[in-house]
């Protein structure tokens, strides 16, 4: 699996699109902070940018590697080698370089404005790790839709509506629920609901150290005393890992019964 | 013969009359002040050396000078009131009072007057307090650096750091005021100016007004209270320059307006508030040259606020500039600078073409149902808030300034 992993991080490392979405982020960073000249305002933006962009590029760049190096597979299945570890090799192949892109395109910038000096460095690694946890599962999700789906097009078209769902169908289907039920205690269900979907985790996880002020109105303490606490924060990371590891197991399943 | 009689009269005249030092200090003859008072005359000046004095109950009924040398402590040992004041023109400076007694039925405070005039209290340091300076219907006095520190815990066995009832034309200026009750207290007191004063970490109020109408406060900072500064039920106020900071909590603003008219407030800062403003009931208010930034809601108006203007302030960064839960509106916004404002300015005027929108939609939703607060900040609010703010349908179509900023104003 390692040498599959290697391979395909290195084929990754080499080819132009790593480049641009290092060099985008790099690029970004750079903007924020030397425009805005206030690091905690940057580390909001970036948020803004980072809980609907690496998601999007997760899914699509997972799709694209997967059926872009279809041929390569089906010569390395050809070979003694097991199943899972081929996939999981790719799949860790794209989900690392993707997050190595995020993280040093954007922490190059802010270590050289002097994040390490600031007090804003808890915010920025916690807006890194979710980052990197949103890489990790949207990539994961990209490798089940196209090992599901033979069909190129179809499994785009799945990719985008996956995103579109989780990143802005979902919020509105949470609100419309939300404004339903307002007659009946809501914090529980507002709790549940952004445990169930990724990208509101993250955001709400990185709110609540960030741009707190709002959420600490009357409702808001319910959320701060939850996700503010150590239980919340591990609850969290614990469903967000959850959120990987189940469609890697889905991955490891399905590749082991797919007829090539 | 006569002369010398006539010039000894004068001098026995003026030198009765002339006001004496009576010094107190703990190995003098008069070693409590107690005493010293009693033995004064009118328009003496008691001086108090450094020193431990354990009194209380200390009644001023003649127009005294009592000065503290190096803030000698009176220490009233939690038996109860400490200085009370009853007579016109008397001055206290300088002394270090600690220890009032604590009561449920009385309001014992460090130092009391009660129906005077022209009192001065001044360079005072108050701790461990139940009350700390409380003016009752008098007038005309001064309040000046004061230094009052509190160890409030819980709100119903504290007390008010400075406390007006049924005052009039009072000055209360660099006072510093923490952890009591609430900081500073005015009922039922008119023509009162409040200025540079701080006033910090209390558990209730910064600054609290009741039933009083004509008053100024202004330069003060008010920071960190339990739920910032309350200003209710008065007429005819001013509120200029002041600083309102980081009252953070589920029931926390920097201000709460509740049946205030005829009011002005400008110049005033309110940073890192849960709620910058929070306004009910108030009418013809005007809000010019304010700063608002980085507060959840800037304001948040609940209703019954008819034809305020709000005219060139800065909203920058909040989270909600206006929570407006009403479709009907006759408050007037204009020439304020909104960082969220996304127009343009093609003739170079300075003003946006677009006229501006202060009310989001999901600010709208999140009055309806408070837990929606959650998907703050998600791609999904910003495309219905865009929608919105393109077709108006939930929010006030006449709430818009039609003259926003392109840049911070600067005054």
């Amino acid at each position: 699996m390692l040498k599959i992993l290697k391979y395909s991080f290195f084929d990754l490392m080499r080819s132009r699109w790593s480049y641009v979405y290092f060099a985008f982020y790099l690029l970004l960073g750079i903007v924020l902070l030397f425009l805005n000249n206030d690091l905690s305002k940057a580390v909001i933006t970036l948020m803004n940018v980072i809980i609907v962009l690496v998601p999007l590029i997760g899914t699509i760049f997972g799709v694209m590697y997967y059926y872009s190096s279809k041929e390569f597979t089906e010569l390395l299945l050809a070979q003694p080698l097991k199943r899972p570890s081929i996939f999981l090799g790719q799949y860790l192949g794209v989900a690392i370089s993707l997050s190595m892109s995020l993280i040093l395109g954007l922490g190059i910038p802010f270590i050289a404005y002097g994040l390490l000096k600031s007090n804003t460095i808890w915010d920025f690694s916690l807006l890194l790790i979710t980052g990197t946890f949103l890489t990790l599962i949207f990539t994961a999700l990209a490798f089940n839709i196209a090992l599901t789906n033979e069909n190129k097009i179809k499994g785009f078209g799945y990719a985008i509506l996956l995103w579109l769902f989780l990143a802005i169908i979902y919020d509105g289907l949470f609100l419309m629920s939300l404004v339903l039920f307002e007659d009946y205690p809501l914090d529980k269900l507002s709790l549940v609901g952004t445990m169930l979907n990724p990208i509101d985790l993250s955001r709400t996880l990185i709110l609540l150290k960030l741009d707190i002020s709002a959420l600490l109105g009357y409702t808001g303490a319910i959320f701060k005393k939850f996700f503010g606490t150590n239980f919340g924060l591990i609850v969290s990371f614990i469903m967000l890992a959850v959120w990987v590891v189940l469609p890697v197991l889905r991955i490891v399943f399905k590749s082991k019964k797919k007829d090539f | 013969m006569k002369n010398l009689l006539l010039f000894f009269t004068v001098i026995l005249i003026a030198y009765s009359t002339y006001a004496h030092n009576i010094e107190v200090c703990n190995t003098c003859p008069i070693s409590t002040l107690k005493k010293a008072i009693s033995s004064a005359k009118d328009f003496d000046t008691i001086l108090v050396k450094k020193g431990t004095y354990k009194e209380h109950n200390i009644l001023i009924d003649k127009p005294l000078t009592i000065i503290g040398k190096n803030y000698p402590v009176i220490d009233g040992e939690l038996k109860g009131e400490i200085i009370t004041i009853v007579s016109d023109s008397v001055t206290v400076d300088g002394l270090f009072i600690i220890n009032v007694g604590t009561s449920y039925t009385e309001d014992y405070a460090a130092i009391r007057v009660r129906k005077s005039k022209n009192f001065v209290i001044q360079n005072l340091v108050l701790e461990k307090l139940f009350f700390g300076i409380y003016l009752e219907k008098s007038r005309d006095g001064k309040v000046f650096h004061n230094k009052i520190i509190g160890d409030a815990i819980q709100e119903y066995n504290s007390g008010n750091g400075i406390q007006l009832w049924y005052s009039k034309n009072i000055e209360i200026e660099h006072n510093f005021v923490q952890h009591v009750r609430d900081g500073i207290y005015l009922e039922f007191s008119d023509a009162c100016l409040i200025k540079n004063n701080v006033s910090a970490e209390n558990l209730r109020y910064g600054l609290h007004f009741m039933f009083s109408n004509n008053d100024i406060y202004q330069d003060n900072t008010f920071e960190k209270n339990g739920a910032g500064v309350a200003v209710m039920f008065s007429k005819k106020i001013k509120m200029l320059n002041n600083t309102f900071k980081e009252n953070w909590g589920t029931a926390s603003y920097g201000m709460l307006l509740k049946e205030i008219n005829d009011a002005e407030i400008t110049g005033n800062t309110f940073e890192e508030n849960t709620i910058g403003i929070n306004i009910e009931g108030s009418n013809r208010i005007i809000y010019k040259n304010n700063n608002f930034i980085n507060n959840g809601w800037a304001i948040k108006i609940r209703g019954a606020c008819y034809t305020n203007h709000f005219i060139e302030n800065n909203f920058l960064y909040n989270a909600f500039d206006i929570s407006y839960n009403s479709k009907v509106n006759d408050n007037i916004f204009d020439k304020n600078y909104w960082t969220s404002y996304t127009g343009y300015d093609l003739d170079k005027d300075g003003i946006g073409d677009v006229p501006y929108r202060p009310v989001k939609l999901f600010s709208y939703i999140v009055n309806r149902t408070p837990e929606t607060i959650i998907l703050l900040r998600s791609l999904f609010i910003d495309i219905i808030d865009f929608s919105e703010k393109v077709s108006p349908v939930f929010t006030p179509d006449n709430l818009l300034d039609n003259n926003p900023l392109i840049k911070r104003i600067i005054w």
